[in-house]
C-alpha cells in the first residue's frame, strides 16, 4: 500500500460547556500521514493548538481498538465517519486525500447533552441498562455452566446482539434520536438465552419506559441506525423488541 | 516492617476452603451500615462492587470513563481460563495452578495461585448464569481453545471479544445494584488521593472531571481496582486513559509496590507505523493456535512473503521449542521475535516485524470442511475458500481490525507483528486477603501484584480479575470489617479529609502554574522512549542506571516546563493527563530501580547479564526468590522489603518449553 501525506481543512464544533452555545471553528492541519488513524490526526491538531497557546479540542476516546464505545464523532454527516461497521478510532486517514475538508460534530440528541466540544453525556444508556438490562442472579447462585446446553444458533444470535458497544451512533444517526437499536440489542441478547427467560417481559417493558423517560425519540423504521452501527447490530433486533414488548403488555404480566 | 502475607496454615489444596469456613462474618444488618469505595470498574471493580452490593454493603464506584462499561477489560480478546476439564484432556485445578506458577517463572505465591485455580470454574458458571454468550459447540455445550504455556484446552471465549462480554456481564450486575440502591456510581471521576485516619484507609479525594471540583468520599474500606500501568511506556496496548495514579497515590501514602519491573511484552501486536503512533493494537494470542510465526532464512530478504518458498522460511518458534511450538509463553515468544529482528531477519518497511501466517491453517480447515460437506475431491480453490470461512468465523473481528489498521488483507498475505507492552504483573503488594500494607486498603485485579509472578499466561488476566471481585474479596473483606462494625461513618470535614483535599488542590494549582512550553504529550513520549529502550524487553545495569538519571532529569524538566492549557474548574483532559504523566514519571524511576536490583532474569524480566548459552532467561533462585516490595519514603526515595517465596508443593526448575 502506497503511503502519502496530505493537508486538510477541519471544521470542528466548539462548545465550552452545556450552558453556552457552540459554533464551528476552522483549522488547517498539515502533513497528515495516510497511515494515521482519524484520532491520531486529532492528536496532531491538538498538539498544534497547545503549541499555539490555544485550547485543544475535547473529544472522547479510550481503547482506540473499536471496542470500548467511547469515541463518538459525527464526521461529514455520518456517525463514526464513512467506513462501514467502523468506529471513529478505527477510521484511518487513507480514506482522505490532500485538500479535503472534513466537518466534525458531536452526537446530537436531547438525551446526550454536550459536555464540551465533541464530548457528550451518555449516562442515559447506563440508566436504561439499570432499568432491566440484566439477569438477576447474585454471585454464587450459578449451576454448572454445561448443565444448560444452548442451541449454537441461538447462542450465536444472542452473541451478535451482545456485541453492541453502547457508543450511541444509532441515536446520532437517527433523525428521531431514537435509542431503539441499543435497547433492542440488549433485550435480544438476553431474550434469546434461557437465562434471560424469567425476566423477559418486565425487562422489555421497563427498558422501553426508561428510554422514553430519558427523552429519546420514537422509531419510525428508517434504518439509519443499522447502517451506521459500527458493530453491525441488525434491525431484526428492533422487530424482536417490538414483539417482546407487545407480548408483555398484552399478556398483562407487565404494565407498559 | 516485616511483611506478613497471612497465608493460612494447612495443606495447599485445603487452605482456601478452610479460610472460608473459619473467617469472620458481618451480619446483614451491620453490612447495611458499612460503606465501601471501589475505584475502577473493570472486571475486578465491577464484579467486586456488584457482589458486595448484593451482600448488602453500601458501595460507591468511581471510574474516569463516562461509563463503567468502557473499562479496558473490555478490550481483552482471546479468552478466560478455567479448570473445568470439559475437554477430558487431563486438566485439573492442580494443573492450572501448576501451569500458572511455572508460566510465572516461580515468582508467584503458591497459596494465591491455587485459590485462583480453585475458583476458576465458579467464574464460568457465574458468567453463564448472567447470560454471557460464550462460544458453543453444535451440541449446545461450551467450546474451548488453547492458549500459550499450556497443553490442555481450558480457555473459554466469545469470538475475539471475551473481555467485552465478561465486562458487560459484570457491568449489568453492577447496574442492577445501582437500580436497587446498594451501589452509587460516579463516572468521569478520578481518585486523586487516599485519606488515612488512625492508620486505616477511610476514604478518597476524587475530582469530578466534568466540573473540575474536588470531592471527599468516606468509606470503611477502599478497593483499588484500577488496572495496570503499561502506559508508562507511552506506547502499549492499554487504553489511552489507563494510568497508575490511584495506585501511585496509595503508594505515596504507604502501600508497598510489589515487583514494579515485571512487565509483560505481548508478542503479537500490530507494528508501529510512524512517529504519530498513539497506541498499539494487540492481535490475540488465540491466533497462535492456528497462525505460524516465521521470518525469511535470508537476512534482509525483501521479497513479498507469498513469494518466499517454504524451504526458505524459518519457523523459529517451532524450530527452537518443538514441544510448545507457536504456543510458548508470551515472554519467550517476544524475546525470540526481538532476537530475529535484531539479527537482521525482520520484515516489513521498518524491519521490526515478523510474519504470523494463516495459509496452512486455512488449508487444513478447508480440507476438514470439504470432507464434512462430502466434497472429497474438492480442488485447491474450493478448499481455500472453505478454509477462509472457518478462519473468518474464529477470528473474523481480529482480521477485520488488522485490515482496517494496516490496509492489508490478512486472508491473503501474512500479518506483520511485533511485541508490545501489554500487561503489568507488578502492582500494589497485597496479602492473601488482597489487603495492601495500608490497613483497609485493598487492591484487586491487575492493580495488585499477586498471581502471575514474572510472566502472566494468556487468558489468565480475566480469570484473576473476576476471581478477586466475585469470589475472593466478598469473603476476605468481611473477615476484616467484622472488627469495624462499631465504626460510624466519619464526617468528611475530619481534618484528614481537609488536609488531603488541600494537598490535591495545591498540586493541581502547581501544575497549572508552571505555564511552560512543552506539551504533556511530549513529556509522556520522552518518558516512554527511555522506558522502552532501557527497561523494555532487554535490560542491563548500564542502561538502567542511565535511565534512572534520565527520568529524574525529565521529571525536573516536566515540573519546570510543562504547558497545560485551559482552566481548573472545567472539563480539561490536558490537566487530567498531566497529573497522570507526573505520576508515571515517578513510577518509571521505581521500575528501573527494581529492575536494576533484580540481577537475575525471570519471566518477562530479562537481564542481559543473566542468560543461558542459548539465550534463555537464567533465574537465580538462591538470591532472588522473593517479592520485591518497595516502600516510598519520599519522592524518589524507596526502601526495599522482601517477602520470601516458599514453594511447598511445586519444585522450581529451569523453565523449559523445548
Amino acid at each position: 500500500m502506497q503511503h502519502y501525506n496530505m493537508n486538510l481543512t477541519l471544521k470542528v464544533w466548539r462548545q465550552k460547556n452545556n450552558k453556552v452555545k457552540g459554533h464551528f471553528e476552522t483549522f488547517q492541519v498539515k502533513d497528515v500521514s495516510s497511515e494515521m488513524s482519524f484520532l491520531e490526526m486529532f492528536d496532531v491538531l491538538n498538539e498544534q493548538l497547545v503549541a499555539e497557546g490555544k485550547e485543544p479540542i475535547a473529544f472522547d476516546h479510550d481503547c482506540r481498538e473499536g471496542i470500548c464505545g467511547m469515541c463518538s464523532m459525527y464526521i461529514n454527516g455520518r456517525a463514526h465517519g464513512p467506513w462501514h461497521e467502523t468506529t471513529t478510532c478505527q477510521l484511518h486517514m487513507r480514506e482522505y486525500k490532500d485538500g479535503d475538508t472534513i466537518v466534525v460534530e458531536p452526537w446530537r440528541a436531547q438525551a446526550f447533552p454536550v459536555i464540551k466540544d465533541l464530548v457528550v453525556d451518555r449516562t442515559s444508556f447506563d440508566r436504561i441498562i439499570a432499568s432491566g438490562g440484566y439477569v438477576s442472579v447474585n454471585t454464587g447462585n450459578a449451576v454448572d455452566a454445561n448443565a444448560l446446553p444452548i442451541e449454537k444458533q441461538k447462542a450465536d444470535e444472542s452473541f451478535a446482539a451482545a456485541t453492541c458497544i453502547g457508543c450511541g451512533a444509532c441515536v446520532a444517526a437517527c433523525p428521531n434520536a431514537s435509542a431503539m437499536l441499543f435497547v433492542s440489542a440488549k433485550v435480544s441478547h438476553l431474550a434469546l438465552l434461557p437465562q434471560g427467560e424469567p425476566e423477559r417481559k418486565t425487562r422489555a417493558v421497563n427498558m422501553i419506559k426508561q428510554m422514553d423517560a430519558e427523552g429519546f425519540g420514537s422509531c419510525t423504521n428508517i434504518g439509519a441506525c443499522e447502517a451506521e452501527c459500527p458493530k453491525g447490530i441488525s434491525l431484526e433486533n428492533i422487530a424482536r423488541l417490538n414483539r417482546e414488548y407487545i407480548g408483555a403488555v398484552f399478556s398483562g404480566s407487565a404494565q407498559g | 516492617m516485616a511483611l506478613n502475607a497471612k497465608i493460612p496454615a494447612g495443606e495447599l489444596a485445603s487452605k482456601w476452603e478452610k479460610y472460608k469456613s473459619t473467617c469472620k462474618l458481618v451480619n446483614p444488618a451491620n453490612k447495611r451500615q458499612i460503606e465501601i469505595i471501589v475505584v475502577g470498574t473493570g472486571l475486578a471493580g465491577a464484579s467486586a462492587a456488584a457482589s458486595l452490593g448484593e451482600l448488602g454493603y453500601k458501595v460507591k464506584t468511581f471510574c474516569f470513563q463516562d461509563s463503567p462499561r468502557r473499562a479496558h477489560s473490555i478490550a481483552a480478546q482471546g479468552g478466560i481460563n478455567a479448570a473445568k476439564n470439559y475437554q477430558n484432556d487431563g486438566d485439573s485445578t492442580y494443573r492450572l495452578f501448576y501451569d500458572t506458577i511455572k508460566g510465572g517463572d516461580y515468582r508467584a505465591r503458591e497459596a494465591n495461585v491455587h485459590r485462583l485455580a480453585e475458583v476458576s470454574a465458579n467464574i464460568i458458571d457465574q458468567c453463564v448464569a448472567q447470560g454471557v454468550p460464550f462460544a458453543r459447540e453444535y451440541g449446545g455445550l461450551l467450546s474451548n481453545r488453547s492458549f500459550g504455556g499450556t497443553q490442555v484446552q481450558r480457555t473459554f471465549y466469545a469470538a475475539g471479544q471475551t473481555g467485552q462480554q465478561l465486562l458487560i456481564g459484570a457491568y449489568q450486575a453492577l447496574e442492577r445494584q445501582v437500580a436497587l440502591g446498594t451501589v452509587t456510581q460516579y463516572s468521569r471521576h478520578e481518585m486523586l488521593d487516599l485519606v488515612i485516619i488512625d492508620g486505616k484507609a477511610r476514604g478518597i479525594i476524587a475530582r469530578n472531571l466534568v466540573t473540575g471540583e474536588l470531592e471527599r468520599h468516606f468509606g470503611h474500606a477502599v478497593l483499588l481496582c484500577t488496572g495496570g500501568y503499561g502506559n508508562v511506556f507511552y506506547l502499549s496496548t492499554n487504553a489511552m486513559g489507563s494510568n497508575v495514579t490511584a495506585a501511585w497515590k496509595a503508594h505515596r501514602k504507604g502501600a508497598f509496590f510489589g515487583n514494579p519491573c515485571f512487565t509483560q511484552i505481548h508478542p503479537t501486536c500490530i507494528p508501529v507505523s510512524g512517529d504519530h503512533q498513539s497506541k498499539l493494537t494487540l492481535m490475540s494470542e488465540s491466533l497462535r493456535n492456528d497462525g505460524r510465526i516465521w521470518v525469511p532464512k535470508k537476512q534482509g530478504d525483501s521479497r513479498k512473503p507469498t513469494d518466499i518458498p517454504e524451504e526458505e522460511r524459518d519457523y523459529y518458534l517451532e524450530r527452537r521449542y518443538p514441544a510448545f511450538g507457536n504456543l510458548v509463553p508470551r515472554d519467550v515468544a517476544s524475546r525470540a521475535a526481538k532476537e530475529r529482528c535484531d539479527a537482521g531477519y525482520g520484515v516489513g518497511s521498518s524491519k521490526m516485524a515478523v510474519y504470523l501466517d494463516f495459509a496452512s491453517a486455512i488449508e487444513r480447515y478447508g480440507k476438514t470442511e470439504a470432507n464434512k460437506q462430502g466434497k472429497h475431491d474438492a480442488n485447491k480453490a474450493t478448499i481455500i475458500a472453505l478454509g477462509k470461512d472457518v478462519v473468518k468465523e474464529k477470528y473474523g473481528n481480529l482480521f477485520d481490525m488488522y485490515a482496517k489498521i494496516t490496509g492489508e488483507n490478512p486472508y491473503e498475505v501474512p500479518m506483520r507483528i511485533y511485541p508490545a507492552v501489554h500487561y503489568t504483573m507488578g502492582g500494589l503488594w497485597v496479602d492473601y486477603e488482597l489487603m495492601t500494607t495500608v490497613p483497609n486498603l485493598y487492591a484487586l485485579g491487575e492493580a495488585n501484584f499477586s498471581d502471575h509472578g514474572a510472566n502472566r499466561l494468556g487468558a489468565s488476566a480475566l480469570m484473576q480479575g473476576l476471581a478477586d471481585g466475585y469470589f475472593v474479596i466478598p469473603y476476605t473483606i468481611g473477615n476484616n470489617l467484622a472488627d469495624d462494625i462499631r465504626t460510624k461513618a466519619i464526617p468528611t470535614d475530619h481534618p484528614a479529609f481537609v488536609a488531603a483535599e488541600k494537598e490535591v488542590s495545591d498540586r493541581i494549582n502547581r501544575l497549572m502554574g508552571i505555564k511552560g512550553k512543552e506539551s504533556v504529550e511530549s513529556f509522556h513520549k520522552r518518558l516512554g522512549k527511555i522506558m522502552w529502550d532501557k527497561c523494555g524487553m532487554g535490560r542491563n545495569a548500564e542502561g538502567l542506571t542511565q535511565a534512572i538519571q534520565e527520568i529524574r532529569a525529565l521529571r525536573k524538566e516536566f515540573w519546570e516546563n510543562v504547558r497545560i492549557p485551559g482552566e481548573v474548574g472545567e472539563y480539561n483532559p490536558e490537566l487530567d493527563k498531566a497529573g497522570r504523566v507526573a505520576d508515571f514519571l515517578e513510577l518509571g524511576e521505581l521500575m528501573c530501580i527494581d529492575a536494576l536490583n533484580r540481577t537475575e532474569s525471570c519471566g518477562g524480566h530479562f537481564r542481559e547479564e543473566s542468560q543461558t548459552e542459548d539465550g534463555e532467561a537464567r533465574r537465580d533462585d538462591e538470591n532472588f526468590m522473593y517479592v520485591a516490595a518497595w516502600e516510598c519514603k519520599s519522592e524518589g526515595q524507596f526502601e526495599l522489603h522482601k517477602e520470601d517465596l516458599k514453594y511447598d508443593v511445586v519444585h522450581p526448575s529451569q523453565r523449559s518449553y523445548k
